[in-house]
C-alpha cells in the first residue's frame, strides 16, 4: 500500500497546484495500512477450524457438520447473487432442489452415480434453471425492480415445490428415497469424514473462484451495479446481462450444493426446492454479512450450529429463542456480524492495479 | 452537419407538457449553453438526448445516426456521455475505483473477469485524477471528498469513456466562487477532442465557457446563437426579467 501511496502521491505532484486543506488530512498513512487485514484471519481461521473439526467431533456430530458445509456453500450462492449483483433471489432453493432431484434420478432411474458425472451434472442443471429464469426475470426491456425479482424467484421455488409434491415420477410427497451412494471408481463416499472432506474441498475451491471473480475487474463493475445500476448502465455497462450472468454462476453453485446435498442425506424431498429453505439460505446471508462470501459460510455455520444447541438443550422454546436472535442481529447489524470485525472500507475493497513494488513513473 | 441534432421534441408527463418542440443542434467541439427559467424544460431535454427519457415526439441524431430509440447503453457505447444533475459517483468505491469502473466500461467480459485491462488503464485513469487534480485522493473513498470535488470526479468519469459528446446537467451547482472558476478551466482543455451540452443556472458561467446559447422558455426555443447574440436579445431579457 506505502508504494501505491508514494506512486500516486509522484503522479499528483505533477499536476496543476491548487489548495485543497482536505488533502493533508486525508493523507494519513498509518490508519490505511492497519486496516487491510481483517477478511484474510476470518477466512483463515474458519478454515482452520473447518480443517481440524472432525479430528474432535464424534461421526454422528460430522455428519451434521458435513450438512453444515454444504448449506454454507448454498448460502455462497445466494451471497454472490444477493450480496454482490443486488439480486434478492428468494427462491434460490430451486436450484438447489432440481439439482438434488436431478442427480437423484440419475443414481435412479440412470444408477449413474459417478462422482465426476454426477457433481457436474448437478451444477449443470441448477446454471440451466437459473439462466431461464433468470433470462426471464433479469433481461426484459427495463431493469427489473427488487421486488419483481424476489416475487419472481420466490414463485418460482414455490411452484417447483407444488409440482414436486403432485408428480407421481418424483415420489410426490415423499420424495425420492434411499438414493445409492456417490461413487469415485468403484469406492463409495459415504457420510462421514471422506464426505465431510469433500464438501469442505469444493465448498474451498468454489470460495476461491468466488473471490477471485467478485475482487476482479468484473467485481468492480458489480460493485458499481449494486449502487446504481443506472449510472453504470450510462456508462456503456450491459447492467442486465451482468446480472443475468452473475445469477447464473449461483444457480450452478446452488446446484452443486444440492447434487452434493442429495446424495449426503441419500434422499431428495419436496421440501429442498421450497420456500422454507430458501428463506433461509437468506437468513444465513444476512446474518452473517452480505457482501463479503465468508459472511455467508459463517452465517450458516452459526445459525445452523446453534439451532442444533437449542433444539437439543430447550427442546420446547428453541424456535423461538432462535428467532429473536436473528430478528435482534438483523434489527441491530444490518450488515451482519461480520461488521463487528469488518469495516466498510475492506469490506468494498478496492479494485485497481495492485502494487507490484515498481515505482509509477511521474509524468 | 451538426454531431448532435434534436428536432421537434415532445415530452409530456401525464397533464404536464414539459417540452413543446424544442431543438437543440450542437457542432463538433462547441460548447453549447442550455440556459432558461426554472420548469422551462431544460434538464428534461438533457434526459431525451441521453436517453433517460423517452421523448414522446420528435428524434435525436447523433453522428449521423438516428438514436432516438437507442438505450442510455447503446448512447453511451456510441459516445454520448452525461453528468447527472445530481451528484452519483459511487460513494464507498475510492476515487480511483470510482475512474476505473467508468473507463473500463467498453472492455469484454474475459477482460473484466480476468482483469486483463487493469494495467492498462492504470495510467489513464492516474492522468484523469491529475487533470481533475483528485490524485492525492485516489485512495480515499469518494464520500468522503467535498461536494465540488465530486462534482469534479463525476465530470471525470463521465469523460473517461472519450465520448464525442458530455451532457453536464449544472456541474457547478452547490459550488463556491472559487471551484465555479476551477470548473471553467478544467473544462476548457477538452474542447479539442469534444463538444460540450451545458444545462447550467450561473450565467456568467455559462458566458465565460460557451460557444452558442439556446434559451429555453415554457417547453420551447425562445431563442438560439451565439453568446453575444443571446445577450443583446431583448426577449431573452424579458423573460429573466420578467422571473426577477
Amino acid at each position: 500500500m506505502g508504494v501505491a501511496k508514494e506512486a500516486v502521491r509522484a503522479t499528483a505532484s505533477g499536476g496543476p497546484d491548487i489548495a485543497m486543506p482536505e488533502c493533508e488530512a486525508a493523507g494519513t498513512l498509518p490508519v490505511r495500512q492497519t486496516r487491510r487485514k481483517v477478511l484474510p484471519i476470518v477466512e483463515g481461521l474458519t478454515l482452520a477450524v473447518a480443517i481440524l473439526l472432525p479430528l474432535v467431533l464424534q461421526d454422528y456430530l460430522t455428519v451434521f457438520a458435513t450438512r453444515v458445509i454444504i448449506l454454507s456453500l448454498f448460502a455462497l450462492s445466494f451471497d454472490l447473487v444477493w450480496g454482490y449483483a443486488g439480486i434478492m433471489s428468494f427462491g434460490q432453493a430451486l436450484f438447489f432442489g432440481s439439482a438434488g432431484y436431478g442427480v437423484a434420478l440419475l443414481a435412479r432411474d440412470l444408477e449413474i452415480t459417478a462422482i465426476f458425472l454426477v457433481l457436474p451434472a448437478a451444477a449443470l442443471i441448477g446454471l440451466i434453471f437459473s439462466l431461464l429464469l433468470g433470462g426471464f426475470l433479469l433481461l426484459g426491456r427495463y431493469p427489473s425492480s427488487v421486488i419483481f425479482v424476489a416475487l419472481g424467484t420466490l414463485t418460482g421455488s414455490y411452484a417447483a415445490d407444488r409440482l414436486a409434491r403432485g408428480w407421481y415420477y418424483l415420489g410426490g410427497q415423499n420424495g425420492i428415497p434411499s438414493i445409492s451412494p456417490m461413487t469415485l471408481g468403484s469406492a463409495e463416499i459415504t457420510e462421514g469424514p471422506v464426505y465431510y472432506y469433500l464438501a469442505l474441498g469444493i465448498l474451498v475451491v468454489v470460495y476461491l473462484l468466488c473471490r477471485f471473480l467478485v475482487r476482479s475487474q468484473f467485481g468492480l463493475a458489480l460493485a458499481g451495479l449494486r449502487e446504481n445500476e443506472q449510472r453504470i448502465a450510462f456508462f456503456g455497462y450491459k447492467a442486465q446481462h451482468l446480472k443475468a450472468i452473475v445469477f447464473a454462476v449461483g444457480g450452478a453453485i446452488a446446484g452443486l450444493a444440492g447434487g452434493l446435498y442429495a446424495f449426503h442425506e441419500g434422499f431428495v424431498w419436496p421440501n429442498m426446492l421450497g420456500v422454507v429453505i430458501s428463506t433461509q439460505v437468506v437468513l444465513y446471508v444476512l446474518f452473517g454479512g452480505s457482501g463479503t462470501l465468508i459472511g455467508a459460510v459463517i452465517g450458516a455455520i452459526i445459525i445452523e450450529g446453534v439451532s442444533f444447541y437449542l433444539s437439543d438443550n430447550y427442546r420446547d422454546v428453541w424456535p423461538i429463542i432462535l428467532g429473536v436472535l436473528l430478528l435482534l442481529v438483523i434489527l441491530f447489524r444490518p450488515l451482519g456480524l461480520i461488521s463487528f470485525v469488518l469495516g466498510e472500507r475492506e469490506r468494498v475493497g478496492s479494485f485497481g492495479r495492485k502494487p507490484k513494488g515498481r515505482r509509477h513513473a511521474a509524468p | 452537419m451538426p454531431l448532435l441534432e434534436a428536432a421537434g421534441i415532445v415530452k409530456v408527463f401525464g397533464k404536464l407538457t414539459a417540452l413543446d418542440g424544442a431543438a437543440l443542434a450542437v457542432a463538433e467541439n462547441e460548447f453549447h449553453g442550455l440556459i432558461g427559467p426554472n420548469g422551462s424544460g431544460k434538464s428534461t431535454l438533457m434526459k431525451c438526448i441521453a436517453g433517460a427519457e423517452q421523448p414522446t415526439h420528435g428524434s435525436v441524431r447523433f453522428v449521423n445516426q438516428d438514436i432516438t430509440a437507442l438505450s442510455p447503453t447503446e448512447r453511451a457505447r456510441a459516445g454520448m456521455s452525461l453528468k447527472f444533475q445530481i451528484t452519483s459517483v459511487l460513494p464507498t468505491l475510492t476515487l480511483y475505483d470510482n475512474i476505473l469502473l467508468a473507463l473500463q466500461a467498453q472492455s469484454s467480459l474475459l477482460d473484466l473477469v480476468f482483469s486483463r485491462t487493469r494495467g492498462t488503464l492504470h495510467d489513464q485513469v492516474m492522468s484523469m485524477l491529475t487533470q481533475f487534480r483528485l490524485a492525492d485522493r485516489a485512495q480515499d473513498a469518494a464520500a468522503t471528498l467535498s461536494h465540488g470535488q465530486q462534482q469534479w470526479l463525476e465530470i471525470a468519469m463521465a469523460l473517461a469513456g472519450k465520448p464525442r459528446l458530455l451532457l453536464l446537467d449544472e456541474p457547478t451547482g452547490g459550488m463556491s466562487l472559487e471551484e465555479r472558476r476551477v470548473t471553467g478551466e478544467l473544462l476548457q482543455p477538452i474542447k479539442q477532442h469534444c463538444s460540450l451540452v451545458i444545462v447550467e443556472h450561473d450565467l456568467d458561467f455559462i458566458r465565460d465557457i460557451c460557444d452558442r446559447l439556446t434559451v429555453l422558455d415554457q417547453g420551447r426555443v425562445l431563442e438560439s446563437g451565439t453568446v453575444a447574440e443571446i445577450q443583446a436579445s431583448k426577449s431573452v431579457q424579458e423573460i429573466y426579467l420578467r422571473r426577477a
